[in-house]
Parts: C-alpha cells; structure tokens; sequence
C-alpha cells in the first residue's frame, strides 16, 4: 500500500521492542465484542492510483461544467478566472501541508500571509482590522450576529430581505439555541429594497441590523441612513458582501459607517467547487476586536528584535475559555484565505478596479440584451454584475430547459424560495468577465426560444 | 541512537567555530527574509492582464468608489516569489515529521488533490440543476456510505464545514432529539480530558457543562459517570480513543448507562485513525461522531483549514439531522433534499448549518483516500498509527516519564509529562529544541489533566527510521532539559525566527498594517 | 481602612461602607503576564463569588471574582491601556474597581493579611 512505510520485518522488530506478540495486543483495551476480526465486509479493499483517477474521471464527466459551457449562475458564488500562479502557490507542500501556525518560529510563511490578508481585507471592507477567516460567508454572517448580541447585549436582530436565503437559514438554525430573535422577510420583485421597513423596526431594543450589499438580488444601496438610524439606538449595522469583486467598483461597507462587515471570499482564488471549502471573510471596528470570534494574526518581534507574526487574543478562543469562548470556532480556512490574498495580491488595486469595471460593462450589456426579449423584465435599477429577470413563466422550468440546451443560464429564485409564489417568475443572472459575448448571444437565443 | 546521519554529519563535529558578520541583506543563504506585500507592492502595479470593459453607462446606484482601497499589486514575477520565500518559513508535512498529537499529521497524497482539480468538481456550482452535477453528488453519497460502513452508524451529515462544526451538528440533534420528545435536560458531561471545543459546543447550544473525572489510569471515571447521570443530563460528549491516547474500555458500559438514563452520547472522533476498520463505533453505542477528513482522511490542513468534519448518526438522531443531503433513487439518481422536499422527506431536521452542501473539495479528495487504501488497507492505517506510537511510547519512557504507560499499550498517541527537568525547564523548552534539531514539536500542555503534557502522534505515514531519529532526537533534547542546559531555554536557535515576544502581540494588538507614518500618528 | 483576601487571591480595602478590589502579589505572579483585564462598568451590582472582572495573560483568562456584594462605583480606566498595571502593581496602581457594599457582614468570611499569608504559604 502506497502510503505505508513499514515493511512486514520493521513491524516484527518494533513489535519486540514493544514486548508484544502481535498487533492485537496492542487492541487489547478494546472490548472484545466490539473488535472486527477483518477487513469490514462488503467493502472493495485497496486500489491503484490509475483505478481511483479513472473512477473520478467517470464522475466529473457527469457533471455540467462553468468551464465548458456558457454560464450564468452566482448567488452567492461566483465564476471569476483564476490566475494559474493562485493554485501552484497553494499547492506548494510548506503552505498545503502545514499545520495551524502555533509554532510561530517556524510558522512564519503562514503567519506573514495571514497578516496580509487581514489588511487586505479590512481595506477592502473599510474597516479597521479583520480576523484570519472563518468557514464561509454563511457561518461568518452567523457570527457576526451573535457578536453583536455580545456586544449590545441586546437580541433582537433585523435582518433585509436582500439578505441570501441560505445566510437567514443558517442564522434562524443557530438563533433556536441562543435566544436571538431574528426578524425577517421575503423579497419582492421590484427595484426598491426593503430599507423602509428596516428603518421603521430599529428601536432601542435592537441588537444589529444586517444588510447585504449588493443584496441577493443584485441591487446595490446607500447603507448610510441605515447606519446612522442604527447607531442613534445604540444598534450595530452588520454589512454582508457576497461578491468581494464589487467593492473595486462601489464603496466599501465600512465608509458608510457598518459596524461589521463580513463576507464570502470564494470569487477570488477560490473557485467554484460545488460550495466549498470556500472562506469566510469577517472585518470590524477596533473597538470590537476583543468581542470578534475566530483566529488572529499579529504582529510583535523575537527575542532578537527582528519583525514577526503570532496568532494572539487567543484567550477569546475555545480551548482556553472553553464554555465561555465566544464561539467553538476552532479552525480557519487558511488555504483558502491564501488563495483570495494571492489572487488579490495579482489583481492589486489596479487590477480590481479593472475587473470589476470590466464585470460590470458586461452585465450591463448583457442585461440589456435579455431584457429585449419579449415578456423578459430587468427588475433592477442598480447592480454590480448581477441581476434579476422577471421572466412571463415561472423561472425552474426555464433553467431546466436551458440546461438541456447545455446552457447553465442562471439561479431561479423558486430554487432560493421555494414556497414563494410571487417570486417564482425570478431569474437571477451572474456575468463575469469570464462570460463571452457569444455566451450572452446564445443565452439569449434559447432564452427566447424557450419563453416563445 | 541513531547518530551516524547520511549526510555523514556526527554530534561531535560541533559547529562552524569562526565568527561570522551578519549579512548585509539579513538573509542567510537559503533562508531569505520577505516584506510585506504593502512594502514592495504599489497600487499602479498587476500580474493579470484584462481585456478593456466596453463602454457603458453605468448602473452602479451612485455609489461609485472614488477613494482608493490601498490595495498593493505585484507583477506575477513578483508574486511567485513573494509567496514561495514565505513558504520555506513553514514548517510542513512534506518537509518532515510532525508528531503533534491529536491533530493526525499523516503524509497528504497528491491523487487527491489532482482529482479534486478536475474540472467536473472544481468548476461546478452548488445551486446548478441536479440533473446537471449527478457526478458530484455522487461523490457525497459513496463518501456518505463509507462512512457509515466504516464507522456502523445509521446515518451521517455531510455538511458541517471542520470538525468543531461537526460537533455543534450533533449536539443540536441531540437538542432536537429530546425537544421532540418534550424533556427539556439541560446539562452536558463532558471528560476533564476533553478538546476545549466540546464545552464550547455544548455552552452554544445552551448546556451547562459538567466536568466528569479521570481516574489514575487516565480513563473516563465510570462510577462517577454513572452516580452523575439522571433526568437532567442530556448526554455526554466523550473522545475516544481519548485525548490521554488511550481507550476507553468502558465505552460500552458508558453507552448503556447514559442511554438507560435517557440520554445521548456524542463521540469527538477527532482519534478515529486508530480504530478505522478494526472498531466500529457504531458497535460501542455511539448516538453522534463527527469526522475530521483532514485527520484520518488526510485531506491537507492547509496552515489552519479548510477542515470538514460530517457527522454519522444513529438511527435515533438522523431524523434531525441539517439540511442539504442527498438521496439515491433506485434508478442510480441522485436528488437533493432542501428547504422544498423538507417538510416530506425530513421534516424534523434541525435545520441548515451552511450555505451550501459542504466542503466538496474535501470529499474528493477524502474519498480518493479511502478508495485508495480500501477496507483492507484502513485496517491496516489504525495498525500501522498504533504500532509507530506504542514503539515511541516503550523507546522513550525511560527517557521522559510516561504517566498512563503502566496502564497498557497507547492507541494511535503517546503521552509524557515534564517530570524529572531540571529547575526552571519545561515542556515548551523541549518543544522549542525539536525545532532546532528539524521537527515540528509534539502537542504541549494537552491534555490538560497531565502537567506539562507532551503528546505525540506519529501517524502511519512515518517510517522506522523515521522514527528512530526522531527517538534519537527527543532523547538528547530531554537530556539537556534534565541537565539544565541554558542553551535550551532561548531555543530555537536555527529557525527563521527566535521566540516570538506574545505578550506584546496581545497588549498591543497590530492585526494590520499601517503605513509608518500612520502607525506613529496611531500612537 | 481595613484590608481582607479571599481564597480566590482577591484584595479588598474597605472604607466605611465602599471598598476596593485587586488582585493579589501572588495571583499575579501566578497569571503572568498580564495582557487585557476588563473590569466591570459603575453601576454593575455584583453578587458575593460572581463573576466580576476578567484578566488575560497570553495563555489563560481567568475570572475575578466579586470578594462581597455591591455596587460598583469606579472602574480601573488606566487597566485599559496599561494592563501590566496588574503586575507591576497588583495591590496600589493595578486596582479593579471600587465597590459600595451591600453587606458588611459578608466581609467576616475573608481572611486577614496574616490568615492569607498562612494560607498562600500552605499553596
């Protein structure tokens, strides 16, 4: 077997170094009854590296490609192209095959590269300090309404209803067990977002209002009011950025005065990967930093007084406060945190810019061109690099045809909301700078021939 | 000992005996000193080449960003080897042996990555159309059911995204379990040995944690345990094999009890590698066990993650399992079942934990891991992990004293103490010298029953002469902690970096960079 | 002024019916050093053995426990920026926060500078 070194004669050696007879004895603690005498039966024993690929391979090819095929989907993931360089760096074994850096004198590789992707993103959610990533933008949204129920000491969490459908399930999961009381609400098909019933709801009693931006679907609004409303009754603004390539194009959360930003970082170095791991990006004010859930990295010197890098505050964490840390979080998702920090660090400030203005040219473009189809609506006034489609039919049949035309041509939202009737006409079309013209043209074309 | 290296180096070829300048770069040779990205990078600087955006009106709701965001860019020259130079001051698997207990750093084979990159997995999105990723979903249902085979379990959940994720998984079905059932039991026990992620878990979901004992033999108390249970403890949350790396022979016998107390037991199953294929869980009374796939499943921890931790499940607690899992028909289709079929297929679930449907990236690679060794060679891991860590435990007792050691073999760990160093060295000096003789240093101060514990776990992927340097190696270390060598305690002395001043760190937190005339201004 | 300790290494100065409370020499030096000691904000009312305060070192938080009841009257502000306060000073400079007593006779419980010195020594 190819992973094992031991030969038959090293065992027989270290067995008499041990002073046993034989593996067994070494199980001796297990109860008897509950001690497999084989290989479990039923399943296949060991397998060659060429059988595995070749089952994998008969796998994949099931599977309907973003590579090869026009595609249109995002809600909350996002097909951008990734640099090759990205992958060979997280590839290489030091980074890959590392351990979590509590060993700082030889950890610095890891260490250095956290430090920069938290002020990578805090700049870029403007904010000032950010944490060294958490699971995904789902679990980070979660988290930051349980901060800032620390931190009011309030519950009562007002959550748009721009806000992902799969961000409001995870937190209405976790809010059974800790007494926040969630409120919430179904979008509507219309350019206007719901922040007239968010600022109505703010009062003296609430914790935290989370708002995602651009919301779920695509439309992009000032935060500040807001903020300002929010803040005059002592309540925080959570900010929610499924799409980080945005901000090179609309101004970062924090500038309009969010009290926590928090995101999913998968669009940059990630990948789609059918959902994960993707990496959650999480940032604040510094005054909240003691109250923040997950791991971060420092900055202090060694005993030569030369720069280096430590995980600290770690007091806040499970297994120092054990029931009393401020989450059980116990792992970041650090490979995925240096894909987005390489990926950005390609792009610079330069680069961002440049794709999210070349993102959303052509989701103007392409929006333009679908709403030309008859019966076809565009629903928003603003959006960054997605939108939404009123369709004349209900939206599921739709993207089932098209991908029977091998097009993969977008979210319907009677996917996101199954139970909503108004709702179910929804399309939601994500295009990067990976879409083609000739994507769009061919989208179009089935779309059309399709709702005829 | 093992002293004669390869490289024909002896111990008492001692060091380079003329004193050396420093360098005018602070680089010594092969280990090269790397700024940061904000000191070599500029904002006008890209290694990526975009096509020019057409013109367009745009749509962008008045909220165009104007000021800059600060963002360094570097040429992708630059970046290659910005980021390989910080590499190689990471210490890794593949570089060499990394003993650290509890956290199974076993060998990270690259079939998994390669197919994990095939673009039938990496290039395919959570909310496609069904019919659109059969291949993938799959990929879920065959890991699914080995590793309900591997561990006889009646169900698992394939969406919690690292193992602490896992945990909360289980705990919030035992939750649902006894609200449906009407018995509010509000207390979790859990062992004095346990990872600090069990109480964390069971507080979030709203327990009161109770500490229940260990005996002299570093086991879970049973007769405690036992006068303990009633009508208001919910469960338990035991590791076993345990943190102290041995097994709990009462397992059973604990299992019987918190069941005809009407409770539930969860297992960490952070110590899985050492019973894979020759103990099922299952078989012990287990109710919940989370799997670390980048424990025994050896998916890459990556620095820190991304971890996956699904949770098997008895047939008491699938009913409330979270949202998304598959479903295989008996025409070889798979569909998902969501927040839309809930209310027919699952209805008691306690909900969703994630956006999506779990680490994929981790199942692929997982399952070529598990193909690859097949039920035969799975077996053949937990010997393999139990025989290398039982020879370091007998090579090495005489040496450091070894607490439980009388009490019988160890599972997949070995656990000492700092007992017998000289005045004023402990555990972190010993730690801190293995990095100067080329290791990663073992788990410290874990578990927390043992003073100054040391635990080492050497994995199957280690081989013997592997392991016999490394005997060699703690051997001298812990001489030289028992003789009070000076030298020790400002150890490491060859890494890129000397101890690290983490008072400072946590005083004054610096968790960004600012531009140097911004940090004094800050001041 | 009087001065009591508890088994749990807190001071206590008290002054008619207000008090002040630190920590001792030796839990300091017990923790370390000290990174980060959050202290409980005027008003708070605290309950004899409850959770008053917290201190960090770079390892370990540890809970600081109310000594008697009361309301607190004064925090520490000077802990925030400077928290090694807590072991250059723990019984002057390095104080927590001050209290007004709800019970007299809850201080009959404490020990005496002698009694915690007996006790320390029997650590």
């Amino acid at each position: 077997m190819r992973y094992l070194p031991l030969t038959p004669s090293d065992r027989q050696a270290m067995l008499a170094v041990i002073g046993a007879k034989s593996i067994d004895d070494l199980f001796c603690d297990v109860p008897a009854e509950a001690r497999l005498d084989g290989p479990i039966l039923g399943l296949p024993n060991h397998a060659s590296e060429m059988a595995v690929e070749r089952h994998f391979s008969e796998l994949a090819r099931q599977n309907m490609t973003s590579s090869h095929h026009p595609f249109f989907l995002g809600a909350g993931a996002y097909k951008h192209h990734v640099p090759a360089s990205v992958d060979h760096i997280i590839q290489r074994g030091e980074f890959l095959t590392a351990y979590t850096p509590y060993q700082p004198e030889i950890a610095q590789g890891t260490l250095q590269m956290l430090f920069e992707f938290q002020t990578q993103v805090a700049r870029l959610f403007g904010c000032d300090v950010a944490n060294a990533s958490m699971y995904d933008g789902s679990t980070a949204c979660w988290e930051a309404i349980g901060m800032a129920g620390r931190i009011t000491k309030r519950t009562k969490a007002l959550l748009s209803s721009g806000l992902h459908p799969h961000y409001v399930s995870v937190a209405k999961t976790m809010a059974q067990y800790t007494g926040d009381t969630l409120h919430t609400a179904l979008p509507e098909l219309s350019a206007q977002t719901d922040s007239a019933r968010l600022l109505a709801a703010i009062d003296g009693e609430t914790s935290c209002v989370v708002v995602q931006y651009p919301d779920i679907l695509g439309r992009i609004e000032d935060l500040s009011a807001i903020a300002a409303k929010a803040h005059a009754h002592g309540a925080l603004l959570i900010a929610v950025v499924t799409e980080p390539v945005a901000l090179g194009a609309i101004k970062a959360p924090g500038e309009m005065g969010a009290d926590i930003v928090v995101g999913e970082g998968q669009s940059l170095g990630v990948g789609l990967q059918f959902g994960g791991p993707y990496v959650g990006l999480f940032a604040c004010k510094e005054k909240f930093v003691r109250q923040m859930p997950g791991r971060l990295c420092g900055e202090t010197v060694d005993a030569e007084g030369k720069r280096g890098f430590v995980l600290t505050l770690s007091t806040r964490e499970q297994h120092i406060r054990r029931e009393k840390a401020m989450s059980n979080i116990c792992t970041n998702s650090g490979l995925c945190a240096l894909a987005f920090s390489v990926h950005l660090t390609l792009l610079g400030e330069k680069g961002l810019r440049g794709l999210a203005q070349l993102n959303h040219a052509l989701a103007v473009q392409a929006a333009d061109r679908l709403s030309k189809i008859p019966g076809v609506a565009l629903v928003n006034d603003s959006f960054f690099n997605e939108f939404t489609l009123k369709l004349p039919k209900e939206a599921r049949p739709v993207v089932r045809a098209l991908a029977d035309r091998k097009i993969l041509g977008g979210v319907s939202l009677g996917r996101l909301y199954p139970n909503a009737d108004a709702l179910s006409n929804g399309l939601l079309v994500a295009v990067t700078e990976t879409a083609t013209s000739a994507d769009v043209e061919t989208f179009a074309a089935a779309l059309q021939q399709i709702l005829a | 000992m093992n002293s004669i290296k390869q490289s024909g180096w002896k111990p008492e070829m001692g060091g380079v005996g003329e004193s050396v300048p420093a360098t005018y770069t602070g680089n010594k040779a092969l280990m090269l000193e790397e700024a940061l990205i904000f000191e070599i990078g500029t904002t006008e600087t890209t290694g990526v080449d975009l096509a020019d955006a057409p013109q367009v009106a745009t749509r962008l709701g008045n909220l165009e960003r104007h000021s800059d965001i600060g963002l360094p860019g570097l040429s992708e020259p630059e970046t290659v080897r910005h980021y390989t130079r910080l590499s190689r001051q990471n210490y890794a698997i593949d570089l060499g042996f990394f003993p650290l207990g509890s956290c199974t750093m076993k060998h990270n084979p690259r079939l998994n990555e390669k197919v994990a990159r095939m673009a039938g997995f990496a290039d395919v999105h959570p909310l496609q159309p069904v019919e659109t990723v059969q291949g993938a979903l799959a990929v879920i249902n065959e890991l699914a059911v080995w590793l309900i085979q591997l561990t006889g379990m009646y169900g698992v959940a394939m969406t919690p995204k690292a193992g602490a994720h896992g945990e909360l998984c289980g705990i919030l079905c035992i939750k649902a379990a006894l609200e449906a059932r009407g018995d509010p039991r509000s207390v979790i026990l859990v062992p004095e040995s346990a990872h600090g992620t069990n109480p964390a878990t069971a507080a979030f979901a709203g327990f009161l944690v109770e500490n229940i004992p260990a005996t002299s033999e570093g086991r879970v108390d049973l007769a405690v345990l036992k006068a303990r249970l009633g009508p208001d403890v919910a469960g338990v949350m035991i590791t076993n094999p345990n943190t102290c790396g041995l097994f709990e022979r009462d397992m059973r016998a604990i299992s019987d009890a918190v069941h005809a107390a009407g409770g539930y037991v969860y297992c960490d199953g952070a110590n899985f590698n050492a019973i894979v294929g020759r103990v099922r869980p299952g078989d012990l009374g287990i109710d919940a066990m989370h799997i670390n796939l980048h424990k025994t499943f050896s998916t890459p921890h990556g620095g820190g993650g991304p971890g996956s931790g699904p949770v098997v499940l008895s047939q008491a607690l699938s009913p409330y399992g979270p949202l998304p899992f598959t479903e295989r028909h008996a025409d070889g289709n798979y569909t998902l079942v969501e927040e839309e079929t809930a209310g027919e297929r699952h209805p008691r679930s306690f909900g969703r934990m994630t956006a999506f449907h779990g680490q994929m990236g981790m199942f692929t690679r997982a399952l070529a891991y598990i193909m690859s060794h097949g039920a035969n060679g799975l077996r053949q891991v937990a010997e393999d992990a139990v025989l290398n860590a039982n020879y370091i435990l007998r090579s090495l007792e005489d040496v450091l004293e070894a607490p439980f050691a009388h009490s019988g073999p160890c599972m997949h760990e070995a656990l000492f103490n700092d007992n017998g160093l000289a005045e004023g060295f402990s555990t972190l000096d010993i730690a801190k010298g293995l990095i100067d003789e080329g290791y990663h240093p073992m788990t410290v101060y874990f578990p927390l029953v043992v003073h100054g514990a040391m635990l080492i776990e050497p994995t199957e992927t280690e081989s013997k002469a592997t392991l016999d340097q490394f005997i060699g190696a703690l051997g001298r270390v812990a001489e030289r902690a028992k003789a009070g060598d000076p030298s020790l305690k400002s150890a490491p002395h060859h890494a890129p970096r000397r101890r690290l001043d983490e008072t400072q760190a946590a005083r004054k937190p610096v968790l960004v960079w600012r531009e140097p005339e911004q940090a004094v201004a800050a001041e | 002024m009087t001065r009591y300790f508890t088994e749990d290494h807190e001071w206590i100065d008290v002054d008619g019916d207000s008090a002040t409370v630190g920590i001792t020499q030796y839990a300091q030096g017990q923790l370390g050093d000290i990174v980060f000691a959050e202290v409980p904000a005027a008003g708070a009312t605290l309950k004899k053995g409850g959770d008053a305060a917290v201190v960090e070192s770079v390892k370990a938080a540890s809970d600081v426990y109310a000594p008697v009841s009361g309301t607190v009257i004064d925090s520490n502000a000077a802990l925030e920026g400077d928290p090694a306060l807590v072991n250059s000073d723990p019984e002057g400079e390095g104080w927590f926060f001050k209290l007004t007593l709800s019970d007299i006779s809850e201080l009959n419980s404490l020990m005496d500078a002698a009694a915690y010195k007996a006790f320390v020594d029997g650590l």
